[in-house]
């Protein structure tokens, strides 16, 4: 597992408030897991960020063992793997996810906001 | 007329394992692999529902990662996707109404996610 993408790892999820690793972008998701993710998260109103693993293989390699989460797509919500399609589905029809989301960019307003 | 597959050695494994490893009221497995593009009678996408009492005071997180444990080396190989539904007996009961832990309709195409290895 090289070091350096461990670091982009960390880098990645400590540096963006809300994030989610899918296959695929949001507007041409490859899989339907993370289509499904997406689309629960644009609900939210927020902008957030994305990693397309499967354009990154080495994340998509890594990431696994580092999060001890087998499976894709993660949602990470300020450093922390919130969890992936099953558990994000539930808290959005729930309306936890709409909560954790809308406070999660209050607190990280963009720079030029 | 309708056809039953019965379950294979995957399936019979994932309930093996989980059968070991936690006391369930309620266990159902499903195989979803027809829907997706793979030969018949793959063993690749599963939707699995566990009732336990074990889950008890645990978020969503930590009993996926319970299950996800359990199914480590299942994860890594033959399963390409696991949808994962969990609850205790309370909930399950305040979810799907009536007291008898019957389950709910699979008729939809359920949440889910999806396994490193290949996109389901």
């Amino acid at each position: 597992m090289s070091e350096q993408i461990l670091s982009d790892i960390k880098e990645q999820i400590e540096g963006n408030p809300i994030l989610l690793y899918m296959k695929g972008s949001p507007q041409a998701p490859q899989c339907g897991f993370s289509a499904q993710t997406v689309q629960c998260l644009m609900n939210c109103g927020e902008r957030f960020a994305y990693v397309d693993i499967l354009a990154n293989p080495e994340i998509r390699a890594t990431l696994p063992g580092y999060a001890n989460w087998p499976t894709f797509p993660q949602l990470y919500v300020e450093g922390e793997l919130v969890g992936g399609c099953d558990i994000i589905t539930e808290m959005f029809e729930a309306g936890e996810l709409q909560t954790l989301i809308k406070e999660a960019a209050e607190r990280n307003p963009l720079p030029d906001a | 007329m309708s056809v039953t597959t019965p379950p294979g050695p995957v399936a019979r494994s994932i309930e093996d394992l989980i059968a070991q490893a936690l006391e369930c009221e309620h266990f159902e497995l499903i195989n979803e692999s027809g829907n997706h593009a793979v030969p018949a009678g793959s063993e690749s996408h599963f939707k699995l529902i566990v009732v336990s009492e074990a889950f008890a005071g645990e978020r969503l997180l930590a009993r996926h990662r319970k299950i996800n444990a359990i199914l480590r080396e299942l994860l890594a190989g033959p399963i390409h996707a696991l949808a994962l539904h969990t609850y205790t007996p309370d909930e399950w009961r305040a979810r799907f109404a009536d007291a008898p832990l019957s389950p709910p309709c699979l008729g939809g195409s359920g949440g889910g996610k999806d396994a490193p290895n290949s996109g389901g």
